[in-house]
């Protein structure tokens, strides 16, 4: 059976605006088996969203191939879903609407995508919320409706960056945990790309290490730990906290190459 | 005061009502406060009026101000009443109100949709606004009244070269923001929307548009003046009928009143133009989070 994801000797370069050539990824293998939950920590400016751009189709490698389920990416593919970083929901629409857009767009009729969009919204617990604008919800409601947005699809891979990253701790772990229950529900293969170790590894059931970019895969760690999970507890067990030890040291050098860099960058 | 003002004051005072139980004195006396300045605000304003009108008819009457050249308000109210009730040089007055109306609706219209298509067009098409940039920037770059003179020659006297000088004065200014807007987009929700399956018919109408509309609209604020700005110009290129007609004849005759009757026409036409727009503008971008109100207890 083929593998969900498999990235393989892939390099990307962009172009700066000053004409030099800048190189985000160099020689990356990745491989993601279906149905895994993944997820990629590294120092800032590893490469970690463009790891994600290029398996979604929203950029294409310069170098090396990248296979979504044994086929290689030529763009946007269907059985994708991704949320952003920053709130990527529509801000002109509704709740209703932005989770009905998905399914509109695959060509639902407005009746059909809206029955399947009130579904969802109730999974997701913003029942009664269907007719606010982004605007007049919290941080972590706009993510719940960004993810509902992203599993309304049904995606067979789920891309997720940094979805979390500007929630206070509380709303987090509550989201972490919802996420692993629609997860769980569903059979997709998890990319969830954070700067969060405990995060990456209470989540997860692999853990990519990147390089200081250009970014590269240095390690990939199996997280042995039973589930269903509580976000909230796991981190107190042993064997968590062996695992982040052994992870850490690894992450800890790149993190210091990275902030060397930024230092001399600044001075 | 504004529309939007009254609004928030209604909002204020709906909190208020939900908090009566414990701070209502304080609830209380902050609203008493808010009316208090509301009025304060009005009654300033009436005494600002008065002190100009007052100061122009007693320097006219005392001979300070030339009246010939400048009149005075009791004969500019007197003119605009004239008007009203006797008609104009030109024909009854609502006549002329409604020709310049039509000229300039016309315009707005013609000026925004070209304005609205071509912004996006080009926002969206890279080649196409790299070879037409410098063609646009330098139409832009002339004064455009001057093509009223032209539409004169070409269209005629009547209301269809009034038309094309206020939708071409109209038009510059939605493209620009149209295309601005187009080009803003915030490049997350083009991504998310891709990803979600959105194909490039969509990806316009659902995304690159709505974003975009924001700045469309806030420039329809600014090219409603304008369209008036055309249509007045226009008409004095040569008309038969319209307020600015009837100023350039006021002019000719050298009415000073009639001069500013016909301006003050002019002002009240665009003030009730504004409201209106303001009013669609709350209506398309319901979605916009209202400005921060102040309700500091």
């Amino acid at each position: 059976m083929a593998s969900a994801i498999q990235l393989a000797g892939v390099t990307k370069r962009f172009l700066t605006p000053s004409g030099g050539v800048y190189t985000a990824l160099r020689d990356l293998n990745m491989k993601v088996e279906p149905g895994e939950f993944c997820a990629v920590v590294g120092p800032t400016g590893c490469g970690k969203s463009t790891t994600l751009a290029l398996i979604s189709g929203l950029e294409p490698p310069s170098e090396g191939e990248v296979d979504v389920f044994g086929k290689p990416v030529s763009g946007i593919a269907d059985g994708i879903g991704y949320v952003f970083q920053t709130d990527a929901v529509f801000p002109w629409k509704t709740v209703l609407d932005n989770v009905a857009a998905g399914p509109r767009y695959h060509g639902a009729t407005a009746r059909e995508a809206r029955e399947r969009a009130r579904d969802w919204i109730s999974r997701v617990g913003l029942t009664g919320f269907e007719d606010r604008y982004p605007y007049q919800l919290s941080g972590g409601m706009r993510k719940r409706v960004a993810l509902a947005q992203s599993l309304i699809n049904g995606p067979r891979i789920l891309l997720m960056d940094e979805p979390f990253s500007a929630l206070d701790v509380q709303t987090r772990t509550l989201m972490e945990n919802e996420l692993l229950n629609l997860w769980s529900a569903s059979s997709a293969s998890v990319v969830f790309v954070t700067h969060d170790l405990e995060e990456a590894i209470s989540l997860s059931d692999r853990v990519f290490v990147m390089t200081a970019g250009p970014g590269t895969v240095k390690a990939n760690y199996k997280v042995e730990l039973p589930r269903p999970r509580n976000v909230a507890e796991i981190r107190f067990q042993p064997r968590f906290v062996e695992i982040y030890e052994e992870i850490w040291k690894d992450l800890r050098d790149e993190v210091l190459v990275s902030y060397e860099r930024q230092k001399r960058g600044a001075a | 005061m504004s529309v939007r003002s009254a609004a928030q004051l209604r909002a204020v005072g709906a909190i208020g009502e939900q908090a009566a139980a414990p701070g209502s004195d304080v609830v209380a006396r902050r609203r008493q406060q808010a009316r208090r300045r509301q009025l304060n605000v009005l009654g300033l304003r009436l005494l600002l009026a008065v002190a100009i009108l007052g100061g122009w008819e007693l320097g006219s009457r005392s001979g300070v101000i030339d009246k010939f050249f400048w009149s005075l308000p009791s004969d500019i109210g007197a003119t605009l009443w004239r008007w009203v009730t006797e008609g104009t040089e030109l024909g009854p007055l609502w006549d002329q109100v409604l020709t310049t109306l039509e000229e300039t609706v016309g315009g707005f219209i013609v000026g925004s949709v070209l304005g609205v298509t071509f912004g996006v067009l080009l926002g969206r098409n890279r080649l196409l606004s790299d070879v037409l940039s410098p063609y646009i920037k330098a139409a832009n770059a002339i004064p455009r009244v001057v093509v009223g003179a032209l539409f004169a020659i070409s269209l005629g006297l009547d209301i269809k070269s009034k038309i094309a000088t206020a939708a071409v004065l109209v038009f510059f200014v939605v493209f620009f923001n149209a295309f601005q807007g187009v080009r803003e987009v915030d490049r997350n929700l083009v991504a998310n929307a891709r990803i979600l399956g959105a194909d490039n018919r969509r990806l316009t109408t659902e995304i690159i548009i709505p974003s975009a509309l924001s700045w469309i609209v806030a420039s329809l604020h600014t090219s409603f003046g304008l369209a008036l700005v055309g249509a007045v110009v226009g008409e004095l290129f040569g008309a038969t009928a319209g307020v600015g007609e009837l100023i350039y004849s006021a002019k000719n005759n050298f009415d000073a009143a009639g001069v500013f009757a016909g301006m003050a026409l002019l002002a009240a036409m665009a003030l009730v133009a504004e409201a209106l727009i303001t009013a669609l503008e709350n209506r398309l971008i319901r979605w916009r989070p209202p400005v921060a109100t102040e309700t500091r207890i």
